[in-house]
């Protein structure tokens, strides 16, 4: 049986498809060609004049000590901010989900998080740790650490990473909570029967269970870390002190638009484009099969 | 091996609703007692009390002779079947039945042949190392009855194993939950709304409705002396048919309201001139022929089933319809009028405001 729609009009198909396919090559082919071809260019700093010069734009990064350097940053700020926020917001989808009196207000208010722009997030969070103002800065400094993000690279990329996990754990939240309302009743009530203490459970029963959740939001905040957080470092640190917050994508405006070279920005992009793809690539191979249920 | 005691337990909801209303009942060391009654008669709610999936609002409940009120239900020493079979998707059925065992320490030697020796038991063997979604309906019921035999638990909770299988299969897992548990002799409480499972099923029943117990009893007294007509109506199918009466000054018949009437038993004038609800089983009417007392049925629709023929119709005016099951095939069409009769012993009569038996 042919359940394929089948249009009598020849050019009908191609007419419906056009405005996507326009969408598409205007503000994404087009893009990413044009990043592409300038990633093969060097051009001098007023834009007059470009070269064309094959890869030395690739070899010249992955010599350059301080691009690896930013990809050992871009790897231990992901990491921390997927791990932060995703077990913040397991911890508090799990106690949200025992909630029974007032759970739609306590549900609610820990949605409002994701409703606040990175930049903002950033901000909010600098001003907390401001060494001079900042109250966190103060009860650190009262529990005798001295805090500055202005001087300390560790303590700059550790506020980073704070606000961009601060601001992602709404969003993990509301996955893990929906995960965790789908696990039926009856499992945990078995498990319950079958011996195991409440701790048990959670290890033996419900995080197995929940373990398509946290691997489709592994993926998206890897991506969110990678990408998304341009806002937070542009408004908090500006990739210092020393480099030690610069993670990919702020190294890719920095060179560009700071550093004005446009070559070495572009192949930098480049490189990012694989890394997007090739966790995209990941999520759809691996997200559907993963299922347990 | 324990017995299960319920003295006077209540349950109140925190909105203040009553779900069950002093339970009293002692459940005998191997017994199989049903809880069966409508959706929300708080049959459920009473099985997951005895489980301590919900707490215990008023009154005690032991296990063989502990008050288990306050215990966990790891320490309990129960097993429960679930109605949706709650398997652990993420596990082999191996791992769900040996579940319990490894939380409570047994030796990983002594697992494994426990869960070879049920799986045996249970027919299961090839099917160990498989997941639940891999398995069929009645597989997974196996394996959820594994699971819970496998524990040699003190006492077997059943929450409506059955209902959600295919009716031949349900009528084949009935009789292989009734083997088993002849077979371990384990003390079991069974709750299902299906009546024929709980005749068939129970050494004894509970009626369950609103949270009420309706009557206690061995499926033949709940079958013959029904203590109210909500039993009566519930227990056999089709239900037992209800109908308006009265009994005669004399106390020897019971008369219908257009002047029909059947003769009584003892015809001993009690409740003599008193205004009653008749229950006759649709299976103890007789349409052969006989003079005395009978009263008529004007027939409204006939469905042959083979074995049997259920006839409906009513007598006199519409109020009083009934049904009559007569074995065989019996021949009658809409608008004929039968003779009914009613041997004397098979008439009940209720009190028509409280809808207790009246002896």
């Amino acid at each position: 049986m042919n359940k394929r729609v089948v249009f009598r009009h020849r050019w009908l198909p191609y007419a419906l498809l056009a405005p996507q396919l326009f969408i598409t090559l205007i503000f994404f082919v087009w893009p990413a060609s044009q990043a592409l071809y300038q990633s093969l260019l060097i051009e001098d700093a007023f834009g007059l004049a470009s070269e064309f010069v094959w890869f030395d734009n690739f070899i010249d990064l992955f010599a350059d000590e301080h691009y690896l350097a930013s990809f050992r940053t871009t790897i231990i700020f992901s990491v921390s901010v997927a791990g932060l926020s995703m077990s913040l917001s397991l911890l508090l989808a799990v106690m949200a989900d025992r909630v029974i009196h007032g759970a739609m207000v306590y549900k609610t208010l820990l949605i409002w998080p994701y409703a606040v722009a990175p930049a903002v997030a950033g901000v909010l969070w600098f001003f907390m740790f401001n060494p001079t103002v900042g109250i966190n800065a103060y009860v650190l400094h009262l529990l005798g650490y001295d805090w500055n993000h202005y001087l300390n690279g560790t303590d700059a990329l550790i506020l980073v990473i704070i606000a961009a996990s601060w601001n992602l754990i709404s969003y993990n939240f509301l996955f893990f909570l929906a995960g965790l309302q789908s696990i039926p009743r009856s499992l945990i009530e078995a498990a319950a029967i079958d011996g195991a203490s409440p701790v048990k459970r959670f290890w033996t029963i419900v995080f197995p269970l929940l373990s398509p959740t946290t691997f489709f939001l592994l993926v998206v905040n890897s991506v969110f870390a990678f990408f998304n957080t341009f806002g937070i470092i542009h408004a908090t640190t500006e990739g210092g002190p020393l480099q030690s917050t610069t993670i990919l994508v702020y190294k890719v405006f920095n060179d560009g638009f700071i550093g004005l070279d446009l070559g070495g920005s572009a192949a930098q992009s480049v490189v990012l484009m694989a890394i997007v793809i090739a966790l995209t690539v990941f999520q759809f191979r691996y997200i559907e099969r993963k299922v347990e249920y | 091996m324990a017995g299960v005691q319920l003295k006077d337990v209540e349950k109140v909801y925190p909105n203040g609703f009553k779900a069950i209303h002093g339970i009293d009942v002692k459940v005998i060391d191997g017994e199989f007692l049903v809880l069966v009654g409508p959706s929300g008669c708080g049959k459920s709610t009473l099985l997951r009390m005895v489980a301590g999936l919900e707490t215990v609002s008023g009154g005690e409940i032991r296990i063989g002779d502990r008050v288990v009120n306050d215990l966990e239900p790891m320490e309990r020493n129960i097993a429960m079947v679930f109605q949706n079979y709650a398997l652990y998707p993420h596990m082999s059925c191996y791992d769900n039945m040996a579940y319990g065992l490894r939380n409570r320490g047994v030796p990983k030697a002594e697992i494994a042949a426990r869960v070879a020796e049920t799986a045996r038991i249970l027919e299961l063997e090839g099917l160990l190392d498989r997941r639940p979604n891999l398995l069929s309906g009645g597989q997974r019921q196996r394996v959820a009855m594994g699971r819970a035999i496998v524990r040699k638990p003190a006492v077997f909770l059943f929450d409506e194993p059955l209902s959600n299988l295919d009716a031949k299969l349900r009528v084949q897992m009935r009789i292989e939950i009734k083997r088993l548990q002849a077979d371990l002799n384990t003390t079991s409480i069974y709750v299902t709304h299906d009546q024929v499972e709980a005749m068939t099923l129970g050494h004894r029943l509970m009626v369950l409705n609103g949270g009420n117990m309706e009557q206690l009893g061995t499926p033949i007294e709940l079958y013959e002396r029904p203590a109210t007509t909500f039993v009566a109506e519930f227990i056999g199918s089709p239900s037992m048919n209800l109908l308006d009466a009265r009994v005669s000054d004399d106390g020897a018949v019971v008369k219908l309201p257009d002047g029909e009437s059947w003769t009584r038993a003892d015809g001993g004038g009690r409740h003599a001139g008193r205004t009653v609800t008749l229950g006759v089983r649709p299976e103890h009417f007789d349409i052969t022929g006989g003079d005395d007392g009978e009263a008529h049925l004007h027939v409204a629709l006939v469905e042959h089933l083979g074995a049997d023929t259920l006839i409906h119709g009513h007598i006199g005016d519409d109020r009083n319809a009934l049904t009559v099951r007569l074995q065989g095939v019996v021949t009658a069409r809409m608008g004929d009028v039968l003779p009914l009769r009613v041997a004397a012993k098979h008439l009940h009569l209720f009190d028509p405001e409280t809808g207790k038996r009246l002896d």
